[in-house]
């Protein structure tokens, strides 16, 4: 589904991608992990499209489309979905009115009929329920004065019905306390299927008890330099970042493809 | 003296009083950019224009009105229409006619006509034979908003007319007033007005008023208000049409406890001149201004925003609040805002802020990132903006109305 091959990415001069390359499959759940300034964040944004980054080497395919030639919006209605580390406060947009016209704009770029707003109603309704989301919150701003929790839930709640085939997950366990992990969590493993695949980035281990990775990557130094599986993530809590460091010192010259 | 007076003055049909305010100001001729009030309005193009008066009626189809209920009072071309106008439903206690069936006699017209020395004000009293005048009784509440609704349209020859009106709200009533300003078709008019607002004790005003006036119109307004002891003068003022728009709005908290809102909106766009001036004077104690205004500018557009707030000797405790914030959208697009905060008295409360921004490049990738074109994007967000000062009107009905006069103004970003 996804593939993504020796990708240099640059911020204002600075290398921060380094040769990144992976692969993901459809059905499959890919955590992500790696220390900070590892390259995470960025990851996801490149793959949303959002400006600021130049791209000095390499590819990313996506269902067999070159992601590049692809707007933000093109990439969206294409079923990629970015869950925000920072999702952004919009005073003055309405919540509902926004993700129903994101879904209609989805819809209408890929030819599909748009759905009315009381088809929209009953769809939201039946997501709501899984996140734990109070009514409320869906007449206000989008995230306005939304708590941290809140916001993260939001992000979740848009993904649960934009529907994507492919969710990438930023951080979005930091700033969550235990039953906030757990409702985010579950409204993940509702959405698994065999035709949607995840890339869930986080520093900690502790995301992945609740949402049973198939592949764990771990992301240092602008590139994938250990893949495994759940006991990888265990490994890693138990000896720190370090131990990674320690094992890909010096550098490998290549990395073998998923 | 330029063919803009000239043309002008051709139009009298007044008496001595407005022959001798005419005379002076044809001897005084239009400020020049150097006056400061006209700094960032040039009349270069404008004087060297000239109008025919508004001399015959013109014609608009009802249908044009359709969305602005009863009760309304219509002018068409400077002409009192009552065709078009429909009065009932009018709330007990308040009476609507046009200037040429008499005036509201309990104001002291005489105040206002030795303090305007603005030239347009000068030029409207003594042109001005016509006008709305609402006449609102002691204790006169509820009902229907009042809509007074100018609307200009095509003519043979460019138009000029000048209005006057006048709104008395007695004692304890608590009224909702509307203006429309409408072009209809492709016409280049200039529409001059003064409008007399004053408010007795204990009343309450919700003024509101939408410029929606012709792409190449001229419109010149001064409204004047007074806001007696604890009344509360709620004002919203949306100046979304017209190539050349100038309001001259000035408000004098006059009685203890007095309050003003003052929320707008400025929308500059194609080659458009919106002006909007402030000036409001806390004379009594007690007295409160709030003031919220936004400005957006796109293409050749220009918005021009003062936010003029004095607090008088003597007006102590009072507490003014001024918030402008801009949207420049365009490389071309200019806006100049200057919030002018000045205080004579002792235990008061002010803040003013003022910003110019573009749009926040976060949310706007945020909506794409969810499917939004960037087309579609931009307009949800300059319409979020721009609808934030409605939050005032309490009006359900009338709000929907407003957000979609903005809406509907916005169309032309959203291609872009």
């Amino acid at each position: 589904m996804l593939k993504i091959q020796n990708l240099h990415v640059r911020i204002a001069g600075r290398e921060i991608l380094t040769g990144l390359s992976l692969e993901v499959a459809a059905g499959e759940v890919c955590a992500i992990m790696g220390p900070n300034g590892a390259g995470k964040s960025t990851l996801g944004h490149v793959l949303a499209g959002r400006e600021g980054y130049e791209i000095t080497q390499g590819s990313i395919t996506f269902e067999g489309r070159d992601l590049f030639t692809l707007a933000p919006e093109e990439r969206a209605a294409a079923g990629l979905f970015l869950a925000f580390q920072y999702p952004v406060e919009i005073p003055g947009v309405n919540n509902t009115y926004f993700l129903r016209a994101a879904l209609n704009a989805q819809r209408k770029a890929r030819g599909e009929p748009e759905v009315d707003s009381v088809q929209f109603l009953k769809l939201v309704r039946s997501k709501l329920e899984v996140l734990h989301l109070k009514d409320e919150l869906l007449h206000r701003g989008v995230n306005e004065g939304f708590s941290g929790g809140e916001k993260k839930r939001n992000e979740i709640f848009q993904l649960a019905v934009l529907e994507p085939r492919l969710a990438i997950l930023d951080e979005t366990d930091s700033g969550l306390d235990i039953d906030a992990l757990r409702t985010v969590a579950e409204g993940v493993n509702a959405l698994r299927s065999p035709t949607r695949a995840f890339i869930v980035i986080t520093h900690y281990q502790r995301l992945l008890e609740y949402i049973r990775p198939d592949v764990v990557m771990v992301l240092a130094d602008g590139r994938i330099v250990e893949r495994g599986g759940p006991e990888l993530a265990e490994q890693l809590e138990a000896h720190g970042y370090a131990w990674v460091k320690d094992r890909i010192a010096p550098a490998p010259s290549v990395t073998s493809a998923a | 003296m330029g063919a803009l007076l000239e043309s002008l003055a051709e139009g009298f049909d007044g008496d001595a009083t407005q022959r001798a305010t005419l005379d002076a100001v044809v001897r005084r001729g239009l400020p020049q950019t150097h006056s400061e009030s006209w700094k960032y309005t040039s009349l270069r193009a404008l004087e060297r224009r000239s109008f025919a008066s508004s001399a015959s009626a013109a014609r608009v189809e009802a249908a044009a009105l359709e969305s602005i209920p009863a009760p309304r009072l219509v002018f068409v071309n400077g002409r009192h229409d009552a065709a078009l106008s429909e009065l009932a439903g009018l709330p007990a206690g308040v009476t609507l006619f046009p200037r040429s069936r008499g005036t509201v006699k309990r104001i002291a017209m005489a105040e206002l006509d030795s303090t305007a020395d603005d030239v347009f004000v000068q030029i409207g009293l003594a042109l001005a034979n016509e006008g709305a005048s609402i006449d609102i009784g002691n204790d006169a509440r509820g009902g229907n908003p009042v809509h007074l609704v100018f609307v200009g349209t095509a003519a043979e020859a460019d138009l000029a007319w000048h209005l006057r009106h006048e709104i008395v709200v007695g004692e304890g009533a608590d009224i909702t007033v509307v203006e429309h300003q409408l072009g209809c078709g492709t016409h280049a008019h200039l529409d001059n007005a003064v409008m007399h607002v004053a408010l007795s004790p204990h009343s309450r005003l919700v003024h509101v008023r939408v410029q929606n006036g012709a792409i190449a119109g001229t419109s010149l307004l001064r409204t004047e208000v007074s806001v007696a002891a604890s009344a509360i003068y709620e004002r919203l003022d949306l100046e979304l049409g017209a190539g050349l728009s100038r309001h001259e709005f000035k408000v004098q908290l006059t009685g203890q406890g007095a309050s003003l809102v003052s929320n707008g909106v400025l929308l500059a766009q194609g080659r458009s001149h919106v002006d909007a001036r402030l000036d409001i004077e806390h004379v009594a104690r007690d007295t409160s201004s709030q003031v919220n205004w936004r400005g957006l500018a796109t293409d050749r557009g220009r918005a021009v925003f003062r936010g003029g707030i004095t607090i008088r000797p003597g007006a102590d405790g009072s507490d003014a609040r001024l918030s402008n914030k801009n949207l420049l959208l365009s490389d071309a697009a200019e806006i100049d805002t200057q919030p002018v905060l000045e205080i004579h008295a002792d235990e008061v409360k002010a803040a003013h802020g003022a910003t110019v921004g573009r749009l926040d490049p976060a949310a706007m990738f945020y909506l794409r990132s969810r499917g939004l074109p960037e087309s579609e994007a931009r307009g949800l967000l300059t319409s979020a903006f721009c609808r934030e000062p409605l939050g005032m009107v309490e009006d359900r009905s009338l709000r929907d109305f407003l957000v979609s006069a903005i809406d509907d103004s916005l169309t032309g970003l959203r291609g872009g």
